[in-house]
């Protein structure tokens, strides 16, 4: 069976530069795996490109999911397909109501499979059985996206949606960035929560301490866009105490 | 950056969806080409006219021969052959119809296709009366009798003019005046039908009224009148839809709406406007030039106008409030879209003359593909309208890099005590707010009408229910494939 995502000798640029030089990885469905770096070795270009990001141009490989190639496909193409992507900073839609866009979230996924659109009583049930565990009241979910939303309430909303959404592969964009230790812990339980033997994770962080929480089976240290070295869970511990110096070297 | 433009290109091809876009085939009763005061007496003949009603006519037909079409808008507006246009159109089913069952089952066809709920059962089931005018006439006007047990007066103009002759002399021109303007003039000249609500003191209209307008024949003209008076502590809630077939020529639609609201009465006047664009490059569509306006001649009398705007190639339309009670309230939310090489210059006009009297301006406007939008208001605080106040938020968004958003705010305030607030923005669909909304599958498309209808949420939340679905949807279609 082919295993939930291969990268292949990717190559990617933003306008002229090129960032990824060249990364090859696979995640077999139920894998969490993590990728640390520092800043600017192509973390975040990595989850753009996964998503199919306009203007995050694939120049060389592949990326398969489930065996086919994703990058003829759209944004919203993949994201029915089962890639999430957890943002680092996600964006404010003004006016937009929080129950009608996971509603048409929902729903276009259900539409794409030929299912029948959500009903509207069920739905909220559904949402509000989800967002108990994210510490979600009803309040935040009448406002409209993330407008007015503290960093740590941008983020619960962000895992809320992964868990509404059911990818099967969910890709978190530092989701640590911007959180103090309890909502850190909120955010760590509800994506702990969403483990599962048919989901997989792409953990991307700069900071060890993420992976204390959620604890990885893999982790790979991403510098120069190129993967470096790979490992297990005890790799990041030796990146907290060494740092990232001589990564690079160390190819 | 390239999908950008992807979507822009994308956005230019989504043309020529109008899905109001056919014609109905039912024989019709015309009036030759051209305007005279020829034209005007048979108008009036076909009408039935008492004499009073004629001679206003014919001196409105003077006065606006000696007047010049307005250029003042931001509009570009092609010379119009007013000679060249049909001031009379009736579907031939002789004399108007006195039930559904004598409307000619094409119309019926046609309403049905509009999605009109004019079938009386369904009417009875809902809470709306409708009067529908096709072309010049007003073809069924349903729940007449429900309505009139309260006293509440709702048919087409022409009748009332045969029927209530005092209440449309005392009215009819008393808010918008023959002069007013060169499209006001134009219409108490040839106006043909539109709809006379009258909601006697201390009722309130137990149903929302509604009319349908349809310009069916092709090089005709439609302008409707429409009188609304409400007495004291009286309420209605009036809703107006409009659509027309798509064809090449341009059609003119010239309408005055007049509304009088005494002492504690409130009138609601809500518009969804889709009347044919034009192609994408302009080619046909609906000049829209009309003249709304509301008289809140009462204490406490409130006048709130909603319209959300998706159509016609040129709109000239800027629903007004005179504040004329102590303590009356104006209101205007308006969505204005406007796509491919659609112009439109709207706004409105709050009059604050009264003491305590208030008005609130929400203008939402979506400029896409080439076209230009304009938002022009003026809110004048006359000497004796002490401690008037106006908050007026005004808000733009563009889509694409083509189109045009201008905003003309006159403010003009003659008592130190007025206060009036100004907000404005301009903004543009992020590519950021797209990609979010697609990394949850939700198709750009989409994503554009979500976002477009979260920009426009404060206007639709004042529309009533069953128009707010409507509206949303007309929306999505109208901005189908743009993204900017």
């Amino acid at each position: 069976m082919a295993p939930l995502l291969e990268i292949k000798d990717l190559h990617a640029s933003v306008g002229d530069t090129p960032i990824l030089k060249g990364i090859d990885l696979i995640i077999n469905t139920g894998e969490i795996h993590a990728i640390m770096g520092p800043n600017g070795s192509g973390k975040s270009t990595m989850s753009y490109v996964l998503a199919g990001r306009d203007g995050y141009e694939v120049t060389g490989g592949d990326i398969l999911m489930n065996g086919e190639s994703l990058l003829e496909m759209e944004a919203d193409e993949r994201a029915r397909a089962g890639m999430f992507l957890a943002f680092q900073y996600p964006v404010e839609l003004p006016g937009v109501g929080g129950m009608s866009f996971l509603r048409a979230a929902v729903n276009a996924r259900r539409i794409d499979a030929g299912e029948k659109e959500v009903d509207q009583l069920e739905f909220v049930k559904m949402v509000r059985a989800k967002a108990k565990h994210l510490n979600i009241n009803d309040d935040m979910l009448k406002r409209a996206v993330n407008v007015g939303f503290s960093g740590g309430e941008k983020k619960r909303y962000e895992i809320l949606q992964m868990a509404l959404l059911e990818p099967a592969l969910s890709v978190l964009d530092e989701t640590d960035s911007g959180l103090d230790v309890d909502a850190l812990k909120v955010v760590s339980e509800g994506v702990n929560l969403l483990r599962d033997p048919q989901r997989s994770m792409l953990v991307i962080t700069h900071y060890q301490r993420l992976l204390n929480h959620i604890v990885p089976d893999y982790v790979h240290i991403l510098a120069g866009g190129k993967i470096r070295r790979s490992g297990g869970k005890e790799l990041a511990l030796e990146v907290e105490e060494s740092g990232y110096a001589g990564i690079n070297d160390a190819a | 950056m390239a999908a950008t433009q992807k979507t822009i290109d994308a956005l230019e091809e989504a043309t020529g969806k109008y899905k109001y876009g056919f014609v109905t085939n039912i024989e019709s009763d015309k009036a030759p080409k051209g305007l005279s005061e020829d034209t005007i007496r048979f108008i009036s003949a076909k009408k039935e006219e008492p004499q009073w009603m004629l001679d206003s006519r014919l001196k409105a037909f003077a006065t606006w021969q000696k007047m010049e079409a307005p250029d003042w808008a931001k509009l570009n507006i092609p010379p119009i052959d007013y000679q060249d246009i049909h001031y009379y159109s009736a579907p031939k089913t002789g004399g108007g119809p006195e039930s559904l069952d004598e409307v000619d089952p094409e119309l019926l066809k046609t309403y049905a296709k509009l999605g009109i709920p004019l079938d009386e059962q369904k009417v009875l089931a809902g809470v709306i009366a409708v009067d529908a005018v096709f072309d010049s006439v007003s073809v069924a006007t349903t729940f007449r009798g429900e309505l009139s047990k309260v006293g509440v007066i709702f048919c087409p103009i022409s009748e009332a003019i045969r029927e209530y002759p005092d209440l449309v002399k005392k009215y009819l021109g008393s808010v918008v005046p023959v002069g007013d303007n060169y499209f006001s003039a134009l219409n108490a000249a040839v106006f043909t039908d539109g709809s006379f609500v009258f909601i006697p003191k201390g009722v309130r209209c137990p149903m929302e009224l509604s009319t349908y307008f349809r310009i069916n024949e092709a090089n005709t003209g439609q302008f409707e009148r429409t009188l609304i008076i409400a007495e004291e502590a009286s309420y209605v809630s009036y809703l107006e839809g409009c659509t027309a077939p798509q064809r090449d020529e341009n059609q003119l639609h010239a309408a005055v709406v007049e509304l009088v609201a005494f002492d504690d009465a409130e009138i609601k006047y809500s518009t969804v406007q889709n009347w044919y664009p034009g192609d994408e490059n302009g080619v046909g569509g609906i000049y829209n030039f009309v003249t709304k306006r509301g008289a809140c001649r009462g204490d406490r009398s409130k006048i709130a106008w909603t319209q959300v705007e998706t159509g016609s190639a040129i709109t000239w339309k800027y629903p007004s409030c005179i504040l004329q009670g102590k303590d009356s309230v104006g209101e205007f939310y308006s969505v204005a879209l406007t796509n491919n090489c659609q112009q439109a210059d709207t706004g409105t006009k709050m009059i604050h003359i009264g003491e305590g009297s208030r008005s609130t301006i929400i203008s939402k406007g979506i400029s896409a593909g080439r076209s230009q939008n304009c938002y022009r208001g003026l809110v004048r605080v006359q000497p004796g309208a002490e401690n008037a106040r106006n908050f007026t938020q005004c808000d733009s968004l563009l889509v694409g890099d083509k189109c045009g958003a201008h905003t003309v705010p006159y403010i003009v305030s003659r008592n130190p005590s007025g206060k009036v607030e100004h907000e404005a923005t301009t903004s543009r669909i992020s590519e950021d707010q797209l990609f979010y909304c697609q990394q949850r599958g939700i198709s750009t498309e989409d994503a554009v009408s979500l976002i477009v209808n979260g920009f426009c949420k404060e206007v639709m939340k004042e529309l009533p229910m069953e128009f707010a679905v409507e509206a949303q949807k007309l929306i999505g279609i109208s901005l189908e494939g743009s993204v900017g």
